[in-house]
């Protein structure tokens, strides 16, 4: 249970022409769960290592329960990481392994004993102690790595891409395990993950990074419903984006005028660009709707099982618009179609 | 077809075994033997005479607990030879790799300009004849006061010595993954219980192989110790040269023995190291 603030970092490599990681600040509250995403090389993993100790930042502070960590030892910090590859001590046994922060510490055979089968019954692995990390499978690794950083009582738990390395069914259940357990354990957790989808099933907050820079940092609705700008909406496919100028009163789209709700509408400039998930979009043959509804050209029709996806052309823009099951009866390409913008469900954006 | 191929290729092996073996079976039945010359297979006569006069094994009559401890408690030039010899190579051996455990890490685990020069330059006294180096460093070694003796003569055999042991421990940190002691410094551990807990395990076995290197070089010098220590400090090659060129091939041949006995049972204790997958390009893998 602790919290962790992230000030003005700052860190570069001579090998980089830009900062790996450009003054990030962020602020994460006790016992949350938070995804550090972004594509491989963005500077996540960087961050990691400063909070672990293993690269001191250039600039900026890393405060945990308001105090500074730069200057204690990693070993001191509290902090634990999971590496994306594991790392279990090879020549170790499981019990040795997980033990292995526990005996650091000095602690009692006895109690140390006690403690790792209470850990490996926790990620449900008892009765391998014995093994070495080679007899193991991919997914036991991780889980071991995990009794190993957790038995400790860590005040900040880290795991580096905690579910790359694993097969798609073995990552399901290795992400069930890693929520059950930070619920229980309500240890202040980050995880590294290039994987939006995995990010959004997983964290609280997520906190988006591209090229060292944080593009933004809150709950993972608020990306598909109100992100920050077109490159946080696009990370997480969004596709459908109309240039909006704010004149008066209205927002003035390449496809007309749109009504639009959003609390964030005192903040706009004068060019914006206003954004909608596909599958807010609605469909109609007749112009069934009040407001916000735009004549266009079906381009062309997909059906995916679950969804039907729409290509529509409105005034030489093309929209994706996704409806459910086998979506509209008798619409084909080539079609008239209204297009209907929900106001409730446009969001807009300065970039 | 395979099959025999297989044969022949196990026959060359024990043919290639045999050749290397057959002049040390000579080496023996010479030590142990009186007078073998030419025309003779096999010796006339066996005889202890050339251990005798290396004062290892007391005259006939005298040959009892007590005559054995006499005689070698008169510290004979073989023994104090041998001694010399392995207090020089161990204490070698053990500089040497502390020497190059962090310059090894370094060239292993980091890419950085003028790398490769650097390792040139690390490699050349393999390169370099050492009669090309050591008349210049003999002239320092005079003024500074290290010519003649115990402490010169360990000092010149590191510069032969340092090459094999930084390349072979490049090797093991080439194939070592940094990461884990990261972890183990996460997990709590200081930097002192790292390394001895984390870093050493892994580069051990490599390491063995370093300081097998390292000791038989040093255990086979003779040019440098001969020059450096002035006929001062005595080792083992220095007393097998200088018997073989006296012309007595048995004594020759005892002292050959007593030369290359520790060698193959240090080769022997740590061959396991040299091969197989715990051997010198163990580490930890980098996944």
């Amino acid at each position: 249970m602790s919290k962790l603030n992230i000030k003005n970092l700052i860190k570069s490599f001579p090998s980089m022409d830009r900062p790996a990681v450009n003054n990030v600040n962020l602020d994460i509250q006790s016992g949350e769960l938070v995804a550090f995403l972004g594509p491989s090389g963005c500077g996540k993993t960087t961050i990691l290592k400063m909070i672990t100790g293993l690269f001191q930042p250039d600039n900026g502070d890393i405060i945990l329960d308001e105090q500074s960590l730069l200057k204690t030892p990693t070993e001191k910090r509290g902090v634990v990481m999971v590496f994306q590859n594991y790392l279990l001590f090879p020549y170790m046994n499981v019990n040795e392994n997980v033990g292995f922060a526990l005996k650091m510490k000095g602690v009692d055979k006895n109690i140390i004993e006690e403690k790792v089968k209470e850990m490996l019954e926790l990620v449900k692995l008892p009765d391998i102690g014995l093994r070495k990390p080679k007899q193991l499978s991919g997914g036991q690794q991780q889980r071991v790595a995990l009794a190993r950083a957790l038995i400790s009582n860590p005040r900040i738990l880290l795991l580096d891409e905690p579910l790359s390395n694993l097969d798609a069914h073995l990552r399901d259940e290795m992400r069930d395990l890693i929520v059950t357990i930070q619920q229980k354990l309500k240890v202040t957790t980050i995880f590294v993950t290039h994987d939006q989808e995995e990010a959004v099933l997983l964290a609280d907050k997520i906190a988006l990074i591209f090229d060292g820079e944080l593009q933004n940092f809150t709950s993972p609705k608020n990306y598909y419903e109100k992100p920050k700008n077109t490159k946080a909406a696009k990370f997480f496919g969004g596709v459908n984006f109309i240039n909006a100028k704010k004149i008066n009163n209205d927002l003035v789209t390449d496809i007309g005028t749109v009504n639009y709700k959003g609390e964030n509408y005192i903040d706009l400039n004068e060019d914006n660009i206003i954004t909608i998930r596909p599958e807010n979009i609605k469909l109609s043959k007749n112009n069934d709707f009040k407001d916000n509804s735009f004549k266009g050209l079906i381009k062309s029709v997909i059906f995916s099982g679950t969804h039907t996806r729409y290509k529509v052309i409105v005034k030489s823009l093309e929209l994706e618009c996704s409806l459910q099951s086998v979506g509209l009866q008798d619409i084909n390409e080539d079609d008239d179609i209204y297009v209907h913008l929900p106001s409730d469900k446009i969001w807009a954006m300065n970039e | 077809m395979n099959n025999n191929l297989k044969k022949i290729n196990i026959y060359a092996i024990y043919l290639g075994a045999f050749i290397l073996i057959l002049p040390l079976i000579a080496f023996f039945i010479n030590a142990f033997s009186f007078r073998w010359f030419y025309p003779q297979v096999i010796p006339k006569e066996l005889s202890l005479q050339a251990w005798v006069r290396l004062k290892l094994i007391p005259k006939p009559g005298q040959r009892t607990f007590e005559g054995f401890i006499e005689l070698w408690a008169s510290n004979p030039a073989v023994i104090k030879a041998l001694l010399n010899s392995l207090s020089i190579g161990f204490l070698v051996t053990i500089v040497s790799i502390i020497i190059a455990l962090p310059a090894a890490r370094v060239l292993g685990l980091l890419n950085f300009r003028f790398k490769k020069l650097i390792i040139f330059i690390m490699v050349s006294p393999t390169i370099l004849p050492p009669i090309a180096f050591v008349l210049g460093l003999n002239i320092n070694f005079i003024s500074w006061g290290f010519s003649g003796n115990y402490f010169g003569v360990c000092l010149v055999h590191l510069v032969p010595i340092m090459p094999y042991v930084v390349l072979t421990m490049t090797g093991i940190f080439a194939n070592y993954n940094p990461d884990y002691e990261h972890q183990a410094r996460t997990l709590g551990a200081n930097k002192t219980k790292t390394f001895l807990l984390i870093t050493l395990p892994a580069i051990a076995p490599g390491m063995v192989v370093a300081a097998l290197f390292a000791f038989l070089v040093s255990w086979s010098q003779y040019l440098l110790t001969f020059l450096i220590g002035a006929g001062k400090v005595m080792t083992l090659p220095l007393l097998v040269f200088s018997t073989a060129s006296s012309g007595n091939p048995a004594l020759t041949a005892a002292i050959s023995i007593i030369f290359i006995f520790p060698a193959i049972l240090i080769l022997f204790f740590t061959s396991k190291f040299v091969s197989g997958e715990s051997g010198a390009t163990s580490g930890f893998g980098k996944i």
